[in-house]
């Protein structure tokens, strides 16, 4: 029998089913678990043992009196802290917000909770999700349980290192150029993106509106899968959630992939290209194939420009959606402030000033550049058009091919420390990725092999915008035909 | 006299607060209460981090309504702006509104030029749009120095802003454009337009174009005028402004090309403009498109249910007024005027009596008088439209004199004071005691006395002396109560040709 932090998201849920397995046992597990790895791998920022019992206990109670329970049948979820969570700390991996309670519940945490979801802490991130290695929060760093002098990826790094490490089977982040796929590689999880739209982004503390979302990560595609059906849906609060069916995710799997068109990208397989993701990425295209999928080569003509689009649209809304923390009304404030002799202007510069870490400001600055008189045109609006010519790309691709395969990231998880110093070749980790914000499509990360000096290798697979179903069946048979990666050793 | 040396250009910015339930993107109460700060909000006012905006379409209908009453182009398809700046009563450091694709533009706003109805002046509105209000900072007024406060109860509360072109030639035409704008906003019921609370405001934007001998013309700097809380204001603070800009000119010289927009503020107390320092330097708002809202896209028909829920304009009604009650144009702006309470109140008046003249008249001279006596809406005053009408019907159907239906009004009046219910029938009641004597038979006989009585005065009579015929109407109404005076007058000066 396999310790439960190895199991599968099915056989945890078949157990809690049947009675075998309590939410309070498996909480438990959980909570020791953090308890024993936490330290080292800084996964978790913080942990709310008791209102997590508490609620397992609840589940737990329900289902021992014959009442229905809700899809998660109390399995424990770890939220990345940037999702709004009433009366938790939500900092955003930010001494900005270091004080900062929500006093109001994200949708994801009402559907998380009504679907009896145990919620056990709150994730480490890159500050304000600005980042590929969880090097930027002021929690610290985060390393990845594969090997601890690596980085877990970013900006969710403590989301994939703690469902990695078995601290938790499910866990939230959020995507805005990758930040749920390149971690989920790294860390040998599964990860997905849904569509923009899929999920309400209502609580999730906004980088780039137009281009965030919030996403599940698990051990399996059948555990991203159950996630992602509990927090997607309608929501009237936020007016770019799109009210289209919820397909019932999990029910579709071993579906023969017989007739799957699969699509890769020559561009993908160019320089920068790590040789052993390379193979590692072509087998796992190989294997869709032998498993009856046809595989063909799309063209994308304009992602080479995704990058620098990218960091255009990405810091321009950050730049004017992180201008509210100003030190006024809530969050850091400046001590080095005398009303006698400072001006309003000193209060919001210093405050801002001690409140946000380099990266961010570097993004601040870059946005504000960008949206300046007589530069709004050259760059932002320019950017807006480039990105239509890409979604126009995908629309292209996908009217010949389903899904579109390739690599995550250029390289498995490289060393903390290693792209610290140097913003643009950290910005280079999200080159696979940042197109599908971009285009609003979903994409999903999926375990395809390890390098010889045992990091794992992720297989990204993306469809067309709403075709989640689809891309959860591929995911499935990628990873079932795939080899197994094995179970973290937590070096 | 030579002729002016200089042309006033205005242009006036109105904003206008929408009287919603709630705010334009959230569900907080959109009320006036500065005596409870920070007690209409929700995360998505303050501006919380994870809070969304999501549309109020009420307010975008009344933002539509107003556009379409004032003769807007309204474009299919209408977007979001960020309009970004730090300021403490902006939580989010960018206020919503609309930039480069406002909902409605090009419209127009007639005004009459004078108050004896001279020609209409059309002015024309560049765009109107619908934005967010910002909060309000608080500092302590008593001068010891406390801390200030932030009251965020008016942030997000729906904002329209109407934009005319420089088309107003006058402080007093800049007074009648504000005045005629009210009206209209009042009319079409989507604002309160207290300008003491606030929700209605105005900027001016104001220079002038001297006339050079040589025959061209030089255009001085523009001035933002603000802080004017009343219609008064707003004209002395352009009339202060234009003679200060003229004598800026004489003196510097300084054309619109050597100085960029300044503003100044309205010292209401000492009467003059003062030059306002900025907030900030807030010349770059960074304007770009709200990723948070989606646009709105509207449909003819979605367009053509608004137009239809219009109701009648004041400048459709004035019109009306002329034509169906004959009005004079200057009766018709004063009964506007004061309002829709007192219009709806002339109105049925009106449809009681069925007489325009009569009914101005009275509603004009009495009713206004003692509402304004009173301080009390028309919809609190005790002589109601049906009382009122019913009175006036007995002057209409000749059966009442003006002078008689004075007193039963003065009685209706002070029974009111004494808090007694006046019905339809007390009045009727009333004015049947005071009936015109139709009983010709008794007047033909106090006449034919009167004129026995008098033959000195006949004799001036029969020689054209119209006047002499006073003593013997004294006598004939003296004698029968109920006579219509100009009926007396009448037989008399007939029955004198006659005999
Ligand atoms: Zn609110």
């Amino acid at each position: 029998m396999p310790e439960l932090y190895e199991q599968s998201t099915e056989s945890l849920l078949s157990a809690l089913n049947a009675g075998d397995l309590s939410s309070r046992t498996l909480t438990t597990a959980c909570l020791d678990r953090i308890d024993q790895l936490n330290k080292k791998l800084n996964a978790f920022v913080s942990v709310n043992a008791d209102a997590a019992l508490a609620k397992a206990d609840a589940v737990d109670k329900r289902r021992a009196t014959g009442q229905t329970i809700g899809l998660l049948q109390g399995l424990p979820v770890g939220v990345k802290d940037n999702i709004c969570q009433a009366g938790v700390a939500t900092t955003c991996g930010s001494r900005m917000l270091h004080n900062y309670c929500p006093p109001y519940d994200a949708h994801v945490v009402e559907q998380l909770n009504a679907e009896d979801g145990v919620i056990v802490g709150q994730l480490n991130m890159d500050e304000f999700a600005m980042g590929s290695s969880t090097e930027t929060s002021a929690s610290g760093v985060t390393r990845n349980p594969w090997n601890p002098e690596h980085s877990p990826g970013g900006s969710s790094g403590g989301a994939a290192a703690a469902v990695a490490a078995g601290m938790v089977p499910l866990a939230l982040g959020s995507d805005t150029g990758g930040s749920i796929r390149q971690p989920a590689s790294f860390c040998g999880v599964v990860g997905m993106k849904p569509t923009y739209g899929r999920v309400s982004r209502f609580g999730l503390v906004a980088f780039a509106s137009s281009l965030d979302q919030i996403g599940p990560f698990a051990r399996d595609v059948h555990g991203a899968a159950l996630l992602l059906q509990v927090i997607s849906g309608h929501d009237t609060r936020d007016t770019t959630s799109v009210d289209s069916v919820v397909a019932n995710y999990t029910g579709q799997f071993n579906q023969s992939l017989e007739g799957l068109r699969i699509g890769i990208v020559d561009e993908h397989y160019g320089e920068g290209l790590d040789d052993e993701v390379e193979a590692a990425v072509r087998r796992g295209i190989e294997r869709l194939e032998s498993a009856g999928a046809t595989v063909k080569s799309v063209k994308l003509p304009h992602a080479r420009y995704s990058v620098a689009t990218y960091y255009l649209i990405a810091p321009s809304e950050a730049s004017s959606n992180l201008a509210r923390y100003d030190g006024i009304h809530y969050g850091h404030r400046t001590e080095d402030f005398n009303s006698r002799n400072d001006g309003l202007i000193d209060l919001y510069c210093r405050s801002r000033g001690e409140g946000f870490g380099a990266e961010v400001k570097r993004r601040i600055m870059l946005g504000t550049y960008a949206l300046s008189a007589g530069y709004y045109d050259a760059y932002y609006l320019k950017a807006l058009k480039v990105r239509r010519r890409i979604r126009e790309d995908f629309d292209k691709a996908f009217a010949e091919v389903d899904i579109i395969a390739g690599p995550v990231a250029p390289t498995a998880a490289f060393r903390i420390g290693e792209k610290m110093n140097d913003p643009l070749a950290m910005y280079l980790s999200d080159i696979y990725t940042i197109s599908a914000n971009l285009a609003g499509i979903p994409g999903i990360s999926v375990p395809c092999g390890l390098t010889t000096n045992g990091l794992p290798i992720g297989l990204q697979l993306q469809a067309s915008t709403f075709s989640e179903t689809t891309l959860l069946q591929a995911a499935a048979m990628a990873e079932t035909s795939g080899d197994t990666i094995g179970v973290c050793p937590v070096a | 006299m030579s002729s002016p040396s200089y042309t006033v250009i205005i242009g006036l910015e109105v904003h206008t607060q929408l009287k919603t339930n709630s705010k334009l993107f959230c569900s907080c109460a959109n009320e006036f209460n500065p005596d409870n700060p920070n007690t209409q909000t929700c995360p998505v006012c303050l501006g919380l981090p994870g809070a969304l905006p999501v549309m109020n379409r009420h307010a975008f209908d009344l933002s539509l309504k107003t556009a379409l009453a004032l003769n807007c182009t309204i474009p299919h398809f209408t977007k979001w702006d960020r309009k970004q700046y730090y300021y403490p009563d902006l939580p989010k450091a960018y206020q919503i509104s609309q930039f480069d694709l406002p909902f409605s533009e090009n419209g127009w706003l007639e005004i009459t030029n004078d108050e004896d109805g001279g020609p209409v002046r059309r002015i024309n509105i560049t765009r109107a749009h619908l934005e967010e209000d910002a909060g309000k900072n608080v500092h302590d007024e008593s001068g010891q120095g406390g801390d200030s406060g932030v009251d965020l109860n008016r942030t997000g509360t729906p904002l329209l802003e109407i934009v005319s072109e420089p088309d107003l030639r006058s402080a007093s035409e800049a007074r009648r454009y504000l005045e005629e704008m009210r009206t209209l906003l009042l009319f079409i019921e989507v604002s309160d337009c207290n300008m003491q609370e606030g929700s209605l405001r105005c900027d001016a934007n104001v220079n002038l174009h001297i006339h050079n001998e040589d025959g061209t013309t030089t255009a001085t700097p523009i001035v933002e005028l603000k802080n004017m809380n009343s219609f008064r204001n707003v004209e002395m603070a352009i009339d202060y402004e234009v003679k200060r800009q003229h004598s800026e000119f004489k003196k510097t010289g300084k054309t619109i090309d050597d100085s960029s927009k300044v503003t100044r503020g309205w010292d209401a107390e000492r009467s003059v403009t003062f030059a306002q320092r900025e907030k900030e330097d807030v010349s770059d708002y960074r304007f770009f498109p709200d990723p948070d809202l989606v646009p709105v896209v509207l449909t003819e028909s979605e367009i053509e249910v608004v137009r239809r829920s219009l109701p009648e304009t004041p400048a459709v009604k004035r019109d009306r007024f002329r034509t169906e009650h004959g009005l004079t144009e200057y009766d018709a702006s004063v009964i506007i005027g004061q309002g829709p309470g007192i219009t709806a109140y002339f109105e049925a008046v009106v449809f009681a009596c069925g007489d325009g003249k009569i009914a101005v008249n009275w509603v004009t001279q009495d009713v206004l008088r003692d509402l304004n006596a009173s301080e009390s809406g028309v919809d609190d005053f005790p002589i109601t439209s049906d009382l009122l009408g019913t009175l006036l019907k007995w002057i209409t159907s000749e059966r009442l004199t003006n002078k008689s239906a004075r007193e039963v009004y003065a009685i209706l009046k002070k029974r009111a004071v004494t808090g007694d219910e006046i019905s339809v029938q007390d009045v009727e009641t009333l004015a049947a005691e005071r009936e015109i004597v139709r009983d010709t038979g008794a007047l033909e006989a106090a006449i034919a006395a009167a004129i026995a009585s008098r033959p000195d005065a006949v004799e001036d009579v029969k020689t054209g002396k119209l006047q002499a015929v006073g003593p013997m109407m004294g006598m004939v109404m003296k004698q029968v109560g109920g006579a219509d005076p100009k009926e007396v007058r009448a037989m008399l000066i007939s029955m004198i040709q006659d005999s």
